[in-house]
């Protein structure tokens, strides 16, 4: 959502701007002077660049003023804003892209301590094996202390048909982790067996389908907290949507701050602690239910987590929003999130509160801390149950206290997989081997060695074995096939190293370029006000984490004129650094499948496949192989597949690059995104004063834009056929009454009122006496018709103006468009006073007496109160405005009262007209009585492409006006075409055949060999009561020159004959519009 | 039609909701007050701010035109919202519509001046209560903490998916003045009583 600063109102969404096309392309001073051509240039011409263009736009939802913006078509971005007649400014310059980390020192200055840090050891490696106090009555893999799960409130969830226990604070995968459960899944194209292999979001393997308390597919084992009562099942790869309606409440929420901040893990922490107490309103949002990130996976620190998270809590200006994941990074620092609100509660969730909310995040600034994700290694048989993520295996013993496991090889190609491996040994897992692809694997692997745990440097893992679950595991050295050795092992942690979670900071526009020291793609460079702290950013050393997510916190503060703090942050002791290898794939001896997309059963072979088929670009691959598209969108595949590919090619990944990152981030349901905006709430209904009369008295009702309006009233079982016969017949023989309240209506006002009218239509309306009406056609500059209305000269400096229904508030936009960007001199004015009135037409020969019955100080004969004139009067007591216009061809009144009246007036009308049968209509009714007249309606008998003359109102266009909008159009050489199609009347040859609406009309009685020549087609068809037969409006190529000639219609599998007519069928001359 | 007996008989757009406005403001315990503000006078004033008409009637009236764009005034009886640079809408108490329309004329002597009833055109809705801001936050994308549109603000803007004119109250605990078209009155009170459900 675009950010667009309206010069009067500031800055306010997109959603509130009408766009108005090129700017400064004045309206010609002597249209009449110009050449067809030069005339069609204005018309149909408009410059197209990439870059900076000068645009109108008008605040349609907002001020009402039209404006200009130089936006950059390329960017979107708007450069600059300006008044309509002002002129444009000079060249500005877009904005320069900020590089991701502002500010931040060479990566060895900021090794040195923060401030306030004590040398405290860190974590130290585990000399000794702790007593492998494993096993909770029912869960045999819960270690029996440690983690963050509440071992008090125990949970019982059904998997599969099994019933199983975990605790509060489990996700479903540490859950069934802790029942020895591994294997969640089949995989989608070879049905292999798949198991648990991460710790959160980028779970590949483990999607399943929750059953109960609500049918939802789909769903990361690892991202579903777990509840009492929770009913799911694995899935062979795709799940199965709901039948039935979702009963849960979603919405959504507008939220604002001056800082976002977006993951809660150290560095997010650091950022959002350091403007706490700035003043600065700051919102943080992490997907987790609790702080803490990478922290809470690691158990370090979580002291300083508390601490940290109940200072942000009670912070007046700070918002933390838990379970909460952003998924969508938009135009000005538009950010979409989904809160979880009441899944993790299952059956005990209250159906006031929302289930899932979006917020939908306007941020001055923002700091992106999401982290990053482990990723794989493409090796033989890479996919079996037990193979997991190093980090995750490690955040599953030290989070929620289960071994993933009983014992284990970790293969790794950098440092990060050994405090893993430690923590696993800890905690009673059996490490049978560190595998470390680098010769030189350097300081923690002596850790690892002095913990008793064998390290094997320059060895990769070539295979694993098993079928339910891991077996066995081959290590040979990296790079050759002799010297196997083999592990009998039920798990295989491995690390491939890590990429940025850098999607939302590519959504934000941002590039990412590949860093050759993490072996990552990082984030560079971004026009958005957004800054990348943390592993985000591509620093992976825990101590550079926090004082770069501090200083980037800090840094946003002072940018929004607030002064940060210096927050605490936790003694963190240096660690040992080994740079990481970067592999990819592990050559096979066999041809095992070396798995890339876990998801989407895609293989190294398959890659090859794509680069031997020819295929240079990742965006190819991705499309040929499928790599990276289940929903998982490739978290732990997409650079994966990329370094392969780039193997492949035999070039550098730097220049290869990645595939585009798209919102969402994670998959969010379409309930959610929908929000309250269903049912009665999906679009709003408009509805008149009188709408509750409607209703009680058992109309239907036709949408007529937004506008419920009653279509026709049925009595007694009556069909539609019925039914509008009927209140035909009461029009033309008795008298009925409408509600015509939906007309728009406008008042214009000022000394040069009738001026602007005159230019605005086609015919003359500064003429109008006072006290009179005109009916008025308005078209637009290429001559087409674009509206029609009547207006009623209220004074010599005031008219009203009403328009269709559907068009009011277009007419009104194109009115304030001409007067403040062509004709500001005008003194003029206009106004929406559409329901200020509400408007009853009473038509028909009785209509008279109804009306001088219930307006005693009106005098209603034909000659006091002629056709086209209007009357103040009291109508039934009410103040009202009476006009003599019909669209029927009866004697008509149009009644107008304040609509905090109609009620009164619709009743009085109601009663007083018993004597005569008076019949509520409908726009049925309406349509009927109006197209035996043969009166159009615009947008139903006119497409955009019809003049008046086209529809035979010469009349309605003045030739005495030197100029109007449309006027120079209709000297066009297209425009006095004698083949144009004119609006004619149409009657079968059988009065009971009925010409659907659409139907094409052709020459002859047979159809020839196609291409069939169409004459033209049925706009409008109508049974009628007072022609005793069916009839059509339609537009036919020289119409006028072709009534009394015989025509085709196709209808069905026949062609109909019918003969071309005045459109005038009813009344011709008029007799009954008087009474 | 101003200062009748018929007063009495008038029936505003969200007369047959008023039972179910007030159940949310029960229902919360004042969380949430809601109620429809019927018949208030409303005169939609077009003048050029630059000229004489601008101080001739914010005289007349004992309430200024306010220049400050998406601003009100209130002086006694009367509210002047700003509009656009040449647009206010002026409020004043139910039934006194001629009264205003007449003044404002007479101000403006022969300055070009458009004044138009439009008292119909719209219904007000009080949304008031400690949680008011979170229930508008539902549908509206403007900033509405008290630093961005404290009292004396006023924005034309859109709630749900109708366009409205948001008036901040002159104390927080006053709530806001939520301005529909008529016809769109009784689809945003469904809005508003669907969006209340949480807090009520």
């Amino acid at each position: 959502m675009l950010l667009i600063p309206c010069p009067w109102c500031g800055p306010r969404d997109e959603a509130e701007f009408h766009y108005g096309g090129q700017a400064h392309v004045p309206y010609p001073e002597a249209p009449a002077a110009l050449t067809d051509e030069e005339w069609a240039r204005y018309l149909f011409f408009r410059d197209n660049p990439k870059g900076p263009f000068a645009e109108r736009w008008s605040h349609a939802a907002g001020c009402r003023r039209w404006f200009n913006a130089v936006r950059d078509t390329a960017t979107n971005e708007i450069l600059a804003v300006y008044k309509a007649g002002e002129e444009r400014p000079a060249p500005v310059e877009p904005r320069a892209a900020n590089p991701a980390r502002l500010g931040v020192p060479p990566l060895g200055e900021s090794e040195d301590e923060p401030e306030g840090r004590s040398t405290t050891t860190g974590p130290q490696p585990t000399t000794h094996r702790e007593a492998a106090a494993v096993g909770v009555p029912g869960q045999a893999f819960r270690r029996s202390a440690g983690g963050r799960v509440d071992r008090n409130d125990q949970l019982t969830f059904t998997f599969d048909g099994a019933a199983y226990q975990g605790f509060r604070g489990d996700t479903l995968a540490s859950a069934l982790l802790a029942n020895g459960v591994i294997a969640a899944a089949t995989s989608i194209k070879l049905g292999r067996p798949r198991g648990i292999f991460s710790a959160g979001v980028e779970e590949p393997n483990a999607v399943v389908q929750i059953e109960e308390p609500f049918p939802e597919p789909m769903l990361p084992a690892t991202t579903v907290e777990l509840y009492d009562g929770l009913v799911a099942s694995s899935l062979p790869g795709q799940g199965r949507l709901a039948t039935e309606p979702d009963p849960a409440r979603y919405d959504a929420v507008h939220a604002h701050c001056d800082l976002l901040v977006v993951g809660a893990g150290p560095a997010g922490l650091a950022a959002a602690a350091a403007a706490a107490r700035s003043g600065a309103r700051v919102v943080l949002a992490d997907d987790q239910p609790e702080p803490g990130g990478s922290l809470l996976g690691t158990g370090e620190h979580l002291d300083w987590v508390t601490a940290t998270a109940a200072r942000l809590d009670a912070a007046p200006e700070v918002r933390v929003l838990r379970r909460t994941t952003v998924f969508g990074y938009y135009d000005d620092n538009h950010l979409l999130a989904v809160e979880r609100r009441t899944n993790h509660l299952g059956t005990e969730a209250p159906d006031n509160v929302s289930r899932e909310r979006v917020w939908r995040i306007r941020a001055h600034r923002v700091v992106l801390a999401t982290g990053a994700h482990e990723r794989s290694l493409a090796f033989g048989d890479n996919d079996r149950p037990g193979v997991m993520l190093a980090a995750s295996a490690r955040t599953y013993v030290n989070r929620y206290g289960v071994l993933p496991g009983r014992q284990a090889v970790v293969f790794t190609t950098n440092d990060s997989a050994y405090p893993a491996a430690l923590d696993l040994a800890a905690a009673g897992v059996g490490i049978a081997a560190v595998v470390d692809t680098r010769a030189e694997p350097g300081e923690w692997a002596a850790r690892a060695r002095s913990a008793g745990i064998e390290v094997l440097a320059g060895h990769a893992v070539i295979g694993t074995e098993g079928v339910a679950r891991v077996t066995a595991v081959t290590v040979a050295p990296y790079g050759e096939s002799a010297g196997q050795r083999e592990f009998a092992v039920d798990l295989l942690l491995v690390s491939g190293g890590w990429n940025p979670v850098a999607h939302l900071f590519s959504q934000a526009g941002g590039r990412l370029r590949y860093d050759d020291a993490p072996g990552a793609f990082v984030p560079d460079t971004c026009r958005q006000a957004v800054e990348v702290a943390g592993s985000a950013a591509g620093t992976f050393d825990l101590a550079a984490v926090l004082v770069q997510g501090a200083a980037a916190g800090a840094r946003a503060t002072e940018a929004e004129g607030c002064t940060p703090e210096a927050p605490g942050l936790p003694a963190v002791a240096a660690q040992p650094q080994s740079p990481p290898m970067h592999v990819f794939t592990v050559p096979a001896p066999t041809d095992a499948p070396r798995f890339v997309d876990l998801q989407r059963d895609v293989t190294v072979h398959d890659l090859a496949r794509a680069t031997g088929a020819g295929l240079r670009s990742v965006e190819h691959t991705k499309r040929y192989t499928t790599a990276g598209t289940a929903n998982d969108q490739g978290k732990t595949a997409g650079v994966l597949a990329s370094g392969i590919v780039a193997e492949l090619l035999g070039v550098d990944i730097s220049a290869l690059g990645t595939t585009t990152f798209r919102p969402p981030y994670t998959p969010v349901s379409f309930a959610t995104l929908a929000g309250r905006d269903r049912g009665a709430l999906h679009d709003p209904v408009r509805v008149t004063a009188l709408h509750a009369w409607h209703v009680q008295h058992g109309a239907l009702f036709e949408n007529v834009g937004q506008w419920k309006r009653p279509w026709y009233y049925p009595q007694d079982g009556e069909d539609m056929e019925a039914a509008v016969l009927r209140e035909c017949r009461a029009a033309r023989e008795g008298v009925a009454f409408m509600d015509a309240s939906t007309l728009g209506k406008i008042d214009v006002q000022g000394p040069d009122a009738g001026a602007f009218l005159d230019l605005l239509y086609t015919n003359m309306m500064s003429t109008l006496k006072v006290g009179m009406i005109r009916y008025g056609v308005m078209c637009r500059p290429d001559g087409m018709v674009f509206d029609d209305g009547t207006v009623i000269r209220l004074a010599q400096d005031r008219y009203l103006v009403t328009t269709t229904t559907g068009n009011a508030a277009a007419v009104l936009d194109w009115m304030e468009e001409w007067l403040q960007t062509e004709w500001p001199e005008l003194r003029v004015h206009c106004t929406s006073v559409t329901e200020q009135w509400a408007t009853v037409a009473l038509v028909g020969p009785r209509s008279r007496e109804v009306l001088g019955s219930l307006a005693p100080q009106l005098a209603v004969g034909n000659d006091d109160f002629p056709f086209m004139a209007w009357r103040e009067t009291t109508v039934a007591g009410v103040d009202a405005r009476v006009c003599r216009i019909s669209f029927s061809g009866e004697l008509a009144y149009e009644i107008n009262v304040s609509p905090w009246h109609a009620v009164d007036l619709w009743e009085a009308l109601h009663h007083a007209g018993a004597a005569y049968g008076i019949t509520p209509y409908g726009t049925e009714t309406m349509h009927v009585l109006r197209a035996e007249k043969g009166y159009p309606i615009i947008g139903q008998d006119t497409d955009g492409t019809v003049t008046p003359q086209d529809l035979g109102m010469s009349w309605a266009v003045s030739k005495k006006k030197p100029d109007f909008i449309g006027k120079r159009s209709y000297a066009r050489a297209d425009t006095v075409r004698a083949d144009r199609k004119h609006l004619v009347g149409l009657l079968p040859e059988d009065p009971a055949a009925f010409l659907p609406e659409g139907t094409h009309l052709v020459a002859d009685s047979v159809l020839p060999a196609p291409p069939v020549p169409m004459l033209g087609h049925v706009t409008s068809s109508y049974r009628s009561a007072a022609l005793g037969r069916t009839f059509a409006l339609a537009l036919i190529k020289g119409g006028r020159e072709r009534i009394g000639e015989r025509l085709y219609a196709p209808v069905g599998d026949r062609l109909l004959p019918v003969t071309v007519a005045s459109p005038v069928l009813y009344d011709p001359e008029g007799a009954r519009r008087d009474g | 039609m101003a200062d009748t007996a018929l007063t009495a008989q008038q029936r505003s757009p969200l007369a047959h909701a008023a039972d179910r406005l007030a159940a949310v403001t029960r229902a919360s315990g004042g969380a949430i007050r809601l109620a429809e503000l019927p018949f208030l006078a409303q005169a939609n004033v077009r003048l050029d701010a630059k000229g004489a008409a601008a101080d001739d009637v914010g005289l007349a009236l004992g309430v200024q035109l306010p220049l400050e764009p998406n601003t009100v005034v209130r002086a006694g009886d009367l509210t002047a919202l700003w509009l656009g640079p040449d647009e206010w809408l002026v409020v004043g108490r139910p039934g006194t519509q001629r009264d205003l329309e007449s003044r404002i004329r007479s101000a403006a002597g022969d300055e070009p001046v458009s004044v138009t009833d439009v008292s119909a055109q719209r219904t007000t809705v009080l949304i008031a209560g400690p949680r008011a801001r979170d229930l508008l936050s539902h549908g509206c994308s403007l900033d509405l903490h008290p630093r961005a549109f404290g009292p004396g603000r006023c924005a034309q803007t859109t709630l749900a998916r109708t366009q409205v004119v948001l008036v901040a109250r002159d104390e927080p605990r006053a709530g806001f003045w939520v301005l529909v078209r008529s016809s769109f009155a009784d689809y945003l009170k469904e809005w508003v009583l669907d969006a209340a459900v949480e807090y009520a």
